[in-house]
């Protein structure tokens, strides 16, 4: 086990971790224009690349480290790599899949850079970095074509192939962790995890997996359909050190099934929510002590171990939620019989 | 939210159908593309009861890796398949390892062995291992495929140790199958080997932690084909030891399982003489006997004859379990003239047979209708008794005496009979008071018969006041039996937060009436008790735990909020239509023009088989017994029917009306000056981001708009005549009957609403005279408008059944009666509100806050106090 592990593994022990919140709001803020998002070395690229947050690492690393900064400031002790969508896959559209690697290695040291920073200042408060792995844009268990439902747009292998080149990357890069998150098909996710394991085994060495799903709507289930139980029996077999849930909803909606896991999971659980759901204008309105008021709420009912902000939530968020749990014990993680946990849809357990 | 899977069951089936090596329907549909098809067949063995479904397609003809991924890839597209996990079977890893890239839930592998040695082994394995799937190990090695115990137990335990110890692959996702061989095949060699299967697995479960054990069940008998009735009798002996020993799987068509203990005896006993290798000749005797059993029905009239040529203790057996009553009296004599007194025949040979049935009924192997069934032969058997018992005077021996009780207010009896008839099957011995029992009564009763425990019923919301009531009385009044709560709108949660801490006595929420007798036996027993008890308390300590933190899913809102965000209709645009006849009119119907209206999914409920009908006749589990209940239930329908012996009044009436506040003002005629009543309703009052905060009022046009509106209103019942009906079955020991005749009458009544509900938008309100809806699309509720009943979700307050009881006089034009909890008598009645807006829809009014709370009050005329007691079920 790495130091960086057993350093997060005890402080774990010790209270609630706070990761941080939104990336992409943060970016909206900069009302940056196609010719921010090139910088220099884009200025020719053949495509428009207006929207590719995650290529501003190359072409406005200061941005983007700013933003780590002030999200460590607001008491993050884990940030995210700005690296959702740094696949091949994703990258694709902007013809820019050559890029990926490249990416995901600068995202993780300029994140890294900002947390040891924060870590030197305050040796008592270490700060880590996740390695974002995010869904993709494709789904391996869904058909795109709603009159061949046998048909998919992207197969498990390539899936594991992309995956491969990003994690590879943000390790080069330095990241503590690596977060497979926003998780909507869970099958896409299983082609990370296995990419993962695959390259941990390449480099011989094995860092924490963090995993986080996203409950769709209402229903209860993620866009491919299963619960969060059966979410969670899914991608058991990769030991993650966390397991959880962001994104799609706020922390009203999202409360029952973050308890659906925390029943459940015998590792520590992580939540980021959204800052609720968005109004009319698509914008986030819940503010970050309406938001701290639920997620303490989740605290003092022994649900998380791990909290943080999805889309909408910004740096005041994150401070307010880490001054909502900070004197809270974390959750105690669940000790469930050694029984065989299968899944469809739904869970069955034997 | 969906509940986990959580097998109690010690066996789970693997569906086997949808296997190209095993299924020659299935082959050819996926040799011709027929997909779509093939689907079904994997839908149907779900809806059968199937907990995992097997996959396979090694068939030479096919590119098994890419029928594997589509199939897979579109089972993912059908939700009622792909809710269970996947078994991914097949002979080749390429294809098992294409079908493990297609699924996103946790599947299970078949099979990988040591076949070809231990580094492919290790290799599949880790793949598996990193594809996140549990495994089936076969019992082969190097060597080849186990056959005796010795070898199958080392090759499970090397593997066992080599995945567990190298690989760290976690022991409850390997699954062993230690080859389940053909016996009774003439060579001898082969004799042994389910005994082989069965002494492996027990050494399995036992010394390898945490795993499982499988087995594909059909070739124990290959050497029987054609022969069906052995062949079934062969998988059952073979399994009920298999199980026994821990085998906890199987890929098994359990449609085609006969149940043990109802193989005839001369067959089971030949049959388990091969099985179990007991003598040298078990073969040659199984062969000699078999075709007596060879084609189907032969064997069983053969049976029905036979079983009467046995003793009378094994008839009175017999009888019991099958629910057999032909015979009863006839044998009941014969075992009274052998015994010394005639109390001996019921606590010797009758409670033995009960005994069988209790016991067939806790292991799931007998199903609720034939257990009240197996009770009505022992009611005739101890009523033929009676008299020489009372010449003898002698108090029989039970288990304890209990009374039950549906309490004060409340006339529904069902539940509570079939508990009670359970019990009796228990050797329980049963004080039932009936309906509408006053605490005072209750607490009386208990005291001069002495019993053991008091078990109360309610279906009502008010009902669980009063069980509060009595439990409180109980405590008052130093009573320290054990009280047990049951009925439908009883909870678990309600038992611990409100009735549990009134009571220092235990208190016991019993779900089902399969519960009960457990229950009864470990408060009864001074051994089990003080644990039991103990453990209770904890399981409340917890609920009441949970239910303090308990917040609501989404905030409250003020009362005023809630208003403002009440559902809207632009009341200038739309116009209500106006009834073609106002006024109160009475309603005739007779039973037979009922029964195309019944929704026949409840009544099977009622008797603990779940399942939609019809599909449920089909079921692989419950089917027959649902078949049974069936025809049992249409044979007595058309002798109520033919005899006239049941009665369906009803009344209904339209009025103009309008909206002020969250109330209805009802008017006498169209001038809209005069209101003879006011209908008050509630509001939903969580905060609703996307959707309204809905109140039944609101789809009636508000006063202000000077819209001219409606509303109606209904009481119907088709239980005239059914408490004498049951009574008179249940005082002639019939309960299944008694019990029968009320779940039908229920259902009636239900049709009853759903007729004239028809009858009101096609002709009397006549807004949808075109309207042509099949039964289906009525159950569905496909029509234009709503009929809420007060009491329920949208309108959960009991009393304003007053409202509709005054407003069409119902009690004189139909006989119809409101008890003081405001429950309907007869049972087997509905009531309700009419709307008509099309965009009317049900919804829960859910939990209510205090500003509403008073609100209401005040509209009613009640204190809050008064208002607190019949809203406690919407309070929080």
């Amino acid at each position: 086990m790495s130091d960086a592990t057993t350093t997060f593994k005890s402080l774990a022990e010790q209270r609630i971790l706070i990761l941080d919140g939104a990336m992409g709001t943060m970016i909206q803020k900069h009302q940056l224009e196609e010719d921010d998002y090139r910088g220099e070395r884009f200025a020719d690229w053949h495509c428009d690349v207006k929207g590719n947050n995650d290529l501003l690492v190359l072409s406005q690393p200061k941005i983007i480290y700013d933003i780590h900064c002030e999200y460590l400031q607001a008491g993050a002790d884990i940030i995210e790599t700005n690296t959702f969508n740094a696949t091949t896959i994703s990258m694709a559209d902007y013809d820019m899949q050559s890029l990926a690697k490249e990416i995901n290695v600068v995202a993780a040291q300029l994140a890294k850079k900002a947390a040891n920073e924060f870590t030197q200042q305050n040796p008592d408060k270490p700060r880590f970095v996740a390695g974002v792995l995010g869904p993709t844009n494709r789904t391996a268990s869904i058909s795109p074509d709603v009159n061949d439902p046998g048909m998919r747009n992207v197969h498990f292998d390539q899936l594991v192939e992309a995956y491969k080149e990003a994690t590879l990357g943000l390790i080069e890069g330095g990241a503590d962790f690596i977060l497979i998150e926003t998780i909507f098909d869970t099958l896409n996710a299983k082609a990370a995890a296995f990419a993962v394991d695959v390259v941990f085994e390449q480099l011989g060495i094995t860092l924490p997996v963090m995993i986080s799903g996203t409950i769709t709507d209402a229903s209860g289930r993620t866009l491919s359909g299963q619960t969060a139980e059966a979410f969670y029996y899914s991608l058991r077999h990769i030991n993650p050190i966390s397991f959880g849930l962001n994104c799609a909803l706020g922390p009203d909606l999202l409360r029952q099934y973050v308890e659906e896991i925390s029943d459940k999971a015998e590792c520590l659980v992580s939540a980021h929510p959204n800052a609720g759901l968005p109004n009319e204008f698509g914008e986030y309105d819940m503010d970050g002590d309406e938001m701290a008021s639920h997620i303490q709420e989740w605290a003092q009912s022994g649900l998380v171990n791990i909290v943080g902000g999805c889309c909408g939530s910004t740096p005041e968020h994150i401070a307010a939620i880490a001054k909502a749990v900070e004197s809270l014990a974390p959750r105690i993680p669940a000790q469930p019989d050694n029984k065989m946990r299968l899944s469809g849809l739904e869970p069955f357990v034997h | 939210m969906s509940q986990t899977q959580q097998t109690s069951a010690t066996f789970i089936n693997v569906g086997e159908r949808t296997n190209v090596t095993g299924s020659a329907m299935f082959k050819r549909l996926i040799l011709e593309g027929d997909y779509e098809t093939a689907l079904d067949v994997a839908r149907q063995q779900v809806e059968n009861g199937a907990q995992i479904i097997d996959i396979n397609m090694d068939e030479a003809m096919l590119d098994s890796e890419a029928a594997m991924e589509r199939f897979l890839n579109l089972i993912a597209s059908e939700p009622d398949i792909s809710r269970v996990p996947i078994m991914i079977d097949s002979s080749k890893w390429s294809v098992i390892e294409a079908g493990l890239k297609c699924v996103q839930g946790k599947a299970i592998v078949n099979s990988i062995s040591l076949k070809e040695g231990e580094a492919p082994f290790l290799h599949q394995a880790s793949l598996i291992k990193r594809y996140g799937a549990a495994t089936v190990v076969m019992a082969f090695d190097e060597v080849g495929q186990a056959d005796t115990q010795a070898r199958k137990f080392e090759i499970c335990q090397r593997s066992y140790k080599l995945l567990t110890e190298k690989l760290g692959f976690p022991p409850e996702d390997i699954i062993f199958d230690p080859n389940i061989f053909a016996v009774a095949t003439g060579i001898d060699e082969h004799n042994n080997y389910a005994v082989d299967f069965i002494e492996a697995t027990r050494q399995i479960r036992q010394q390898l932690p945490h795993c499982h054990v499988s087995g594909g069940l059909s070739n124990i008998s290959f050497s029987f084909r054609g022969n069906n009735p052995v062949r079934e009798a062969m998988h059952s002996v073979f399994l009920f030891h298999a199980i026994k020993a821990g085998m906890d799987m199987g890929i098994v068509n359990a449609g085609q399982l006969e149940v043990y203990d109802e193989i005839p005896k001369e067959l089971r006993d030949a049959v388990e003489d091969v099985i179990l290798n007991r003598h040298p000749e078990a073969t040659d005797k199984l062969l000699a006997i078999a075709p007596n059993y060879q084609g189907d029905g032969k064997a069983a009239v053969k049976e029905n004859m036979e079983w009467r040529e046995q003793p009378v203790n094994k008839r009175l057996e017999h009888a019991l379990v099958k629910g057999i009553t032909d015979f009863i009296v006839e044998d009941t004599e014969e075992a009274r003239q052998l015994a010394d007194k005639p109390l001996h025949v019921i606590e010797g040979p009758l409670m033995d047979g009960m005994n069988v049935v209790g016991d067939l009924f806790g292991e799931g192997k007998m199903f609720l209708p034939q257990v009240v069934k197996s009770a009505r032969v022992m009611k005739k058997a101890v009523a033929y008794l009676e008299p020489f018992i009372e010449l003898e005077k002698e108090a029989s021996n039970t288990n304890g005496k209990i009374l039950l009780a549906t309490v004060k207010g409340d006339v529904h009896d069902i539940g509570k009979n079939i508990v009670g008839v359970v019990l009796q099957c228990n050797n329980y011995e049963i004080i039932d008071l009936g309906v509408m029992v006053p605490a005072a009564k209750i607490l009386q009763v208990a005291k001069e018969e002495n019993v053991d425990m008091i078990g109360l019923s309610g279906l009502i919301t008010p009902s669980l006041d009063e069980m509060v009531h009595v439990a409180k009385e109980m405590q008052r009044l130093n009573f320290s039996l054990p009280l047990l709560i049951g009925g439908a709108t009883t909870s678990k949660a309600h038992t611990a937060v409100k009735i549990e801490q009134n009571y220092s006595s235990p208190v016991v929420y019993v779900p089902n009436a399969s519960r009960a007798v457990g229950v009864c036996q470990k408060l009864l027993s001074d051994e089990h008790r003080p644990a039991y008890v103990e453990q209770l308390q904890k399981e409340y300590d917890v609920v009441r735990e949970q239910h303090a933190r308990k917040k609501p899913r989404s905030r409250p809102v003020s009362l005023e909020k809630a208003r403002a965000n009440g559902f809207e209709c632009d009341w200038q645009v739309y116009q209500p239509p106006v009834p073609k006849r106002l006024g109160v009119t009475a309603v005739s119907v007779s039973i037979k023009e009922l029964v195309p209206y019944i929704d026949w999914t409840p009544f099977f409920l009622t008797w603990s088989l779940a399942g939609k009908y019809p599909r449920i006749l089909d079921d692989e589990i419950v089917g027959q017994e649902a078949r049974k209940l069936f025809d049992d239930a249409q044979n007595t329908l058309n002798t109520l029917i033919k005899q006239d012996l049941l009665k369906a009044k009803g009344v209904m009436g339209l009025f103009p009306a309008n909206r002020v506040g969250d109330d209805l003002e009802i008017y006498s005629d169209e001038t809209r000056q005069s209101i003879i009543h006011r209908a008050c309703h509630l509001r939903q009052q969580t905060e609703k981001p996307k959707g309204f905060n809905y109140c039944l009022s609101d789809y009636v046009a508000p006063k202000s708009s000077q819209v001219a509106d409606y509303i109606g209103a209904f009481a119907v019942t088709a239980g005239i005549g059914e408490d004498e009906l049951a009574q008179s079955f249940i005082d002639d020991g019939d309960d299944y009957n008694g019990i029968m005749i009320k779940a039908i009458a229920d259902r009636l009544a239900e049709a009853f609403a759903e007729y004239l509900h028809e009858k009101v938008r096609k002709e009397i309100w006549g807004f949808a005279p075109q309207e042509s809806l099949s039964n289906d699309e009525l159950i569905r509720e496909k029509y234009q408008g709503i009929r809420p009943a007060p009491g329920y979700a949208a309108c959960p307050e009991h009393t304003e059944k007053q409202v509709i009881w005054d407003l069409l006089d119902a009690q004189n034009a139909t006989g119809m009666k409101l008890t003081e909890s405001y429950a309907m008598w007869p049972g087997a009645s509905v009531s309700g509100w009419y709307f008509s807006h099309p965009d009317a829809r049900y919804f829960a009014v859910a939990q209510i806050q205090q500003d509403q709370l008073e609100d209401y009050a005040q509209r009613k005329h009640w204190s809050v106090e008064e208002a607190t007691k019949w809203l406690a079920p919407n309070l929080g």
